[in-house]
Formats: structure tokens, sequence, C-alpha cells
């Protein structure tokens, strides 16, 4: 019991230690926030704790980033209640990523539209890849979508996002752009995330992968799985500067799974410029970079009004691809 | 022999005094938590994230507090199981069915300190199988296409006849009505919203927390209040503890029983998607096949179907950290939890993880055995405290309960929604003990409905569309046999002795009593 009660002593004076300090800018943090709109584990519970241990390494946040799950409909439950509940709410942000401009751009958050929330900064994107096994015949891309095209019904593409999801339209993308007529008859087989897929890619049970980079990346370097093309305009830095780029293959197509925040839609200018110039310099730091490059994340660097610009650009985009292919009227 | 030097190594690195407090918090936190109904193994890690990063623990130390709280969880669920009847989370469902009615004979010390047992047995070997298996199991995980998963669920749904009720018929129904209910939410397959009803917080379908907690502890608050006009704190309700260690009797009766369990408990652990549940449920319901065929004593308070579930559902844990460390792949929601936690630590698992970072998984490892030793220390002494709250009069204890579960899921979801879920679930669950309907398989059928579903459809998508895709493999067939069997020998088995223990029988079916 002493030992007990000396560890709880250590304990709450560490905790009380962080709560004093000075703040930098004009507007005051009071509790700072961030909803991640999943369950603990997945990618925007990993961007809101991650940069929240950074922001307070960095001494960008006096107290801990709270970080709240609140999981539902994709990330649907999360943005209602931001919208309808905490719209004025100066010290909450809230993690988002392709997958949300794709849930809107689609209008499965029945109600609610981008516009009602305020789009803060991006922290950097996943490019998506297509992979095959380290022993498979497919030698590149266009081999890959040579077969789609001849018979589809032969290659099944396994990824990690639902149908109609980032992950499926990735692959869309790009057989859309080799030419394959009827993009609707490409086979996904859709998992509960990007590792699950890859399992099922090195059991065998499935010839393609679809997924971003930071899913694949343990398993190129173990050498299991082959990375036949990249979506990204040009070759990425270090490491990564091997894998061909599906534009250089002839197959014009791009795919990026950017992470950001968006805030409430009444926030005060004071309290969105802080955390705009807050993200900005996390973004820029070299804890970040590192962070970045060990998790296979790509540069992004967008704030305030130019990353709301881009989303809106996005929304768009991804409207437009899924009336092609009918998951949209 | 490198291994074990790695192992030594390990341990250097984990036996530090900051280390073993850690583990120790972790452990006490991880009990507490895990024996709160609602609040299970995965809330528990993530609650405990921010205090790691807030203390600036390196990669090992936090890992070290963090897995110490997931054993600690797993050792906890058994403790609300086995005195209330409410499981503490999903996994300790199974030890309700043996665990209560003990207590309710008097021995709820000795159910206690068994499953305490038990879980070290199976918390202990299944590190020893990480260490040893872990590259040889990986490749088990991948012999598992979507078919050979479908044949698994199927086999776990076709031995469920007569484990939590000797009625075959309510417990199809209630399976039935389990899988039912998984259906609620987005299909994952095709992206279509099903029997939502344009209410978004249903897209993500029925959280099974919300779903346990409404009808185990929810209901068990309505019967109260439904006998509360006659004597509440009747001679009836009251509970003796009884001795607080097992004799060696039923020690040695349960050995063979522990053994089994783990072994079948550690393997489905290390199936991706399948966790620390199946493992608990398969290893009780073939214990009750293999010695006690004819329900005689199972479910009546037998120690082997306490000592099966638990060394069943630590061994999974264990278990599950394989496809965590080895392929980056999560077997449960908690791995998933860990797995986040490796990652923001910038550390990536994966095949490579063995090789890139030694020092964090043998120093991981060697916490395990820490943390289990810990926790068995820690749990036998502590059980005379336990038993305590059978003391607690209903009248206070009811209202405890509900308040718990209110402020339990409220915590977890913070959505005043889950609340109406829970109680919807708590009627239903009132409703159908009435009706001596066993509730096991309605969480089990939420529980893995969608895997089930899922992977029957990716089956059957990628053989576009060829039904004998199930049946192609040695691994699927094997699954199937064995399936088919589990629900015929009963059957017949049944039949036999029916008429023999009609009597005795009727009044038993639900598991409340």
């Amino acid at each position: 019991m002493i030992i007990k009660a000396t560890r709880l002593t250590l304990a709450a004076a560490l905790l009380g230690a962080s709560t004093f300090g000075a703040f930098a800018d004009g507007f005051t943090l009071e509790n700072p926030e961030c909803i991640a709109p999943a369950n603990p584990g997945g990618g925007w519970d990993f961007t809101c704790r991650q940069v929240g241990k950074s922001m307070q390494d960095l001494g960008l946040l006096d107290k801990t980033l709270q970080v709240v799950n609140l999981a539902g409909g994709g990330g649907g439950v999360a943005f209602a209640e931001v919208v309808n509940k905490r719209s004025d709410d100066d010290n909450l942000i809230v993690a988002a990523s392709s997958a949300t401009a794709t849930r809107l751009a689609q209008g499965a958050f029945p109600g609610n539209t981008m516009d009602q929330v305020r789009w803060l900064a991006s922290v950097g994107a996943d490019y998506g890849v297509i992979a095959v096994a380290a022993d498979s015949d497919i030698a590149d891309l266009p081999a890959l979508l040579e077969m789609i095209k001849t018979d589809s019904t032969s290659v099944s593409v396994a990824g990690g996002s639902a149908v109609g999801g980032w992950d499926h339209l990735k692959v869309l993308i790009a057989a859309d752009a080799y030419g394959v007529e009827d993009v609707r008859t490409v086979k996904y087989i859709a998992f509960d995330g990007g590792g699950e897929a890859v399992t099922q890619l090195l059991a065998g049970s499935v010839q393609a992968f679809t997924g971003d980079l930071s899913e694949a990346k343990g398993f190129v370097d173990s050498g299991d799985i082959r990375v036949i093309a990249v979506l990204a305009p040009e070759r990425l830095a270090g490491e990564f500067a091997d894998f061909p780029t599906a534009r250089e293959q002839g197959v014009d197509a791009i795919g990026a799974n950017w992470r950001g925040f968006y805030a409430p839609g009444d926030m005060s200018d004071e309290a969105y410029d802080t955390w705009v110039s807050k993200i900005g310099a996390l973004y820029a730091s070299d804890e970040w970079k590192n962070i970045m490059t060990n998790n296979g994340l790509a540069p992004l660097d967008l704030q305030g009004p130019e990353f709301e610009a881009f989303v809106a650009d996005n929304v768009a985009q991804i409207q437009k691809i899924s009336k092609e292919i009918g998951i949209l009227r | 022999m490198d291994t074990l030097i790695s192992l030594a190594d390990g341990f250097a690195i984990a036996l530090t005094w900051q280390n073993l407090l850690l583990a120790l918090l972790g452990c006490f936190l991880g009990t507490i938590m895990g024996a709160l109904p609602g609040l299970g193994p995965s809330n528990g890690v993530a609650i405990l994230i921010p205090l790691a990063f807030t203390l600036g623990l390196g990669a090992t130390p936090s890992l070290i507090l963090l897995t110490s709280v997931y054993y600690g969880a797993m050792y906890g669920g058994r403790i609300s199981s086995i005195l209330l009847n409410i499981p503490g989370d999903e996994p300790a469902m199974m030890t309700c069915l043996d665990g209560h009615p003990m207590a309710k004979n008097g021995m709820a010390g000795q159910a206690l300190s068994l499953s305490g047992i038990a879980s070290f047995v199976g918390a202990f070997f299944a590190t020893w199988g990480l260490i040893f298996l872990a590259p040889q199991l990986v490749k088990i995980a991948l012999l598992f296409g979507p078919a050979e998963y479908f044949a698994l669920f199927a086999l776990a749904f076709m031995t469920l006849g007569g484990v939590s009720s000797t009625n075959q018929a309510k417990s199809a129904f209630a399976a039935a009505l389990g899988l039912g209910l998984a259906m609620i939410g987005v299909d994952t397959q095709t992206g279509v919203p099903r029997f939502t009803f344009g209410e978004v917080h249903l897209y993500d379908g029925l959280d099974f927390l919300v779903a346990i907690v409404g009808l185990f502890a929810l209901s068990e608050v309505f019967i109260f209040l439904e006998h509360r006009h006659g004597d509440a704190n009747g001679s009836a309700d009251k509970i003796q503890v009884g001795r607080l260690t097992p004799p060696l009797s039923m020690l040695k009766q349960t050995t063979p029983t522990m053994i089994r369990s783990t072994a079948l408990g550690f393997v489905a652990g290390v199936l991706p998607g399948a966790g620390a549940s199946l493992g608990s449920f398969i290893s009780y319901a073939f214990e009750k096949r293999l010695v006690d065929s004819e329900g005689k004593t199972f479910g009546k308070g037998d120690p082997r179907g306490v000592a099966a579930p638990e060394a069943g559902n630590n061994a999974a844990a264990g278990g599950a950290l394989v496809p965590m460390l080895a392929l980056g792949v999560p077997g449960s929601g908690t791995t998933a939890v860990l797995l986040a936690v490796l990652l923001s630590l910038n550390i990536t698992p994966g095949p490579l993880l063995f090789s890139q970072n030694p020092d964090v998984v043998w120093g991981l490892i060697a916490a395990l055995f820490i943390a289990n030793i810990m926790l068995l220390a820690m749990n036998i002494p502590m059980i005379g405290l336990f038993t305590r709250v059978l003391m607690v009069p209903p009248r206070i204890l009811m209202p405890i309960v509900a308040m718990v579960s209110f402020v339990g899921i409220y915590g977890i979801s913070g959505s005043s929604f889950d609340l109406l879920v829970m109680i919807g679930f708590g009627v239903m669950g009132w409703v159908l003990r009435k009706l001596d309907v066993p509730l096991v398989p309605i969480i089990l059928g939420t529980l893995l409905g969608n895997s089930m579903e899922n992977n029957l459809r990716r089956a059957i998508s990628i053989d576009n569309g060829d039904w004998m895709t199930l049946i192609d493999s040695p691994l699927s067939i094997t699954l199937w046999l064995i399936a088919i069997i589990g629900f015929i020998l009963p059957l017949i088995i049944g039949r036999k002795v029916k008429t023999k223990m009609h009597s005795s029988r009727d009044e038993e079916g639900a598991i409340s009593d």
C-alpha cells in the first residue's frame, strides 16, 4: 500500500507539473481537444495522438492534447456532433483525411456538407500504391491492368476500405486512366483495414493490393510484396525512390490520402488562426519531418484558406469519379 | 539458444525499478478496468495512452505499462462474471456460465482463485508460444483465406447448441437474433446502409459492449426490480464465500482442461480477427463436448467450466500478439490499439520487427512474464477483498451496477444514443430471461456475424460466384467436418439422455438461474 501511495503521488506530481507554463500566442487554448472520429488504433486516432504528442514535445501546447474517440458512421457521428452541438468550441479540432472527403462527396454524412466546418491544415499525405506478392508473375502496372481489361474476373484486388471508399477509387482511377471500358467490372474485395488486405495478398487469396504506402511499408522492407506503382506525380524521396510511378508507366493516375484537421464552423478567427499557426509550426519542425519519413508520409504543406480550397477540389473530384462509376447518381 | 539469450537481454531491459513499478501500476489498473462492466482491455489501454505520453516514457516502458493493463484486464474480467453474473468484458462472457453457479453454491472464493490460476496458466504458456512459435504461427495465419475463416466461424456457431442452454432450439433462436442484430449498419462490401433508418449513429452497427452491458447488467437490475416487492435481501440471495483456495483435487481435475484450453485459445488468438472471445468460447464448447457430453455438470458450477474459458481467453490474449508483432495485423481490438501505440512511437511492426527492434520485442516479452506473475501474486490475496462484493445487499449493489453501466458506456462512446440502445438491450434481456432464452449466443452472433458474412462474400466474389470455393482446401474441409460432427453428435447423445435428465433440467435454461 505504501508503494502504491507513493506511486500515485509521483504520478500526480508529474501530471501537475505539465499544467504550468506560459502561452506564446495571443489566443489561449484552455483545454485543447482532438476528436478522432474512429475507435483507437486507426489512422485518425494516430493523427490526433501523434500530433498531440509532437506539439507537446515541441512546446507548442502547454497542456496535453486530449484525444477523444468518437466513432460512428465512418466519421459521420463526429461530424454531426461538431456541427450540431459544438459549433462554437474554440478548443476543438477533429482529425480528417481523404476518407472524410470521400464520404462528404458521396453524401454519406446525411445532411452534412464540407462548408459547415472550417478546414485548418494538412499534416502530410499518404500516396496510394498498387502492389503484388513478391513472387507474382505480374511484372508491372500495365500488365496488371491489361489482365483486368481482357478478363476482369481473373484478377481480385484487395483493399482496406469499403466498396466506393478511397482504396477502391484509387484502383478505379488507374483502370480508367489505362482505358478499361467499364471500370465497374473491376473485382474489388473489401477487407477491414489495409493490414488484413496485405495478409490476404501474402496468403494468395487475391492477386493485387491497393492501399496506402504506410500500410505496405513493413512488407516491402521484408521483401514479401512488390510495389508495381505509386500513384504520385513524381518519384518519392529517400528509400521510396525505387518505386515506379504510374505516370512513368503510361498510366496517368494520381491518388493521395491526405491527413489533416477541421474545426467547428463558428470557431472564432483568433482561435482558428492560432490553431493554423500551431499546426503550421509543427509541420515545419524537424521532428515532424522525421515522423513523416518513418511513416511513409509524403509532403503536403497546406494551411488555412489554401487547405480549404484543396479539400473543396478533392470533394469535387471524388464526386465526379463516383458519378462515373455509378456509386453516386 | 539464441532465443533464450535474447530473452535474458529482454529481462535485463525490463527489470528496472521504473519498469517494475509501471508493470505493477498497469496490472492493478487493468484488473480494475477488466472487472468493471463496460470497460474492457481495449478501452483500458486506450485510456492509459495519454498517461504514457505525458510521463514521457520511452518505447519499452510504455509497452510494459500498456501490456500490463492488457493482461490485467483479461484477468479482471472474470471477477464480475463470477460474483455478479455480469461479464466484465466480452471474453469473460463464458466464465459466467459455470463461474456464477459456483459462487451460488458457496464456492465463490474457489472459483475466483481457480480462474486466477487458469488465467495464469493460459497466459504463461501463450507467452512461451509467442517466443518459440511466432514465425511458424504466422504461416498458419496465412493458410486462412476468406473461405477458411467462414468455415471457422460456421464451426463456432454449429457447436453452439447446448453450450449455454439445454434447449438447442432456443440457442439457435438466440444466435439468429444476434446475427440479425449484426446486420445493422453500413455494409462494408457495398457501402450500403442496412436497417439504419437514416440514423447516423447506427451506421457503424451496434457496439457489442453496449449490447453486453445492456443484456447482462441492466437486465439483472430489471430482474431485481421485478422481485423487489418480495424480500429483496432475502436469504435466497445470500451467497456464502466459502474457502478461498481450491483443494488440490480440484486443481488436479482441471489441469488437463487448462492445457487443452491453452492450446486452443492460443491458436484462436493467432488468427487475425478471431480474438480472445472466440478463444474462450471454443475452449468452453470443446471442453464441454469432451468431458461432459451428456450435459450433466457444465452450466451448474463445474470447475472445469471455469478453468476452460479463462485459460482459453488469456492464452488467446498472448496469441493475438503474434500477428500484431510479426505481421502488423492486429488479432483483436486491444492489439489494434497497441499497434497504434507502436506506430506513434516510430516502431513499425511487421516481418522485420524482430531484427530491427529486438530490444523492444524482447523487453515486451519479458514484461509479459513479469506482469503475469505479478497478476497471480496480486489476485490470489485480493480474492478475500473481491468476494466482499457478495456481502453487499442487492438493494445497494443494483443501483451501483446501473450507475456503473451508464457511466461506463457514456464514458466510452460519449453518446446518449448508445445509452438508449443499452436500455433497449436491457429490456430485451429481461424478456429473454423470462423466456429462458440464453443470452450468450446473441452476443456471439453480434460479435462474429459481420466477420462471418464478410468472409463468405469475399470468398464467393473472389471465385466469381462459385460456391464450391468454400470446400476446396483441405483446411476448410477439415473445419467443416468438425463443425458437422459438433452439430450432429449432441443431437444423438442428447436424445439418448433426454428422458433420463428430463425432470432435473426443467428449471435450467437461461444463464440467469
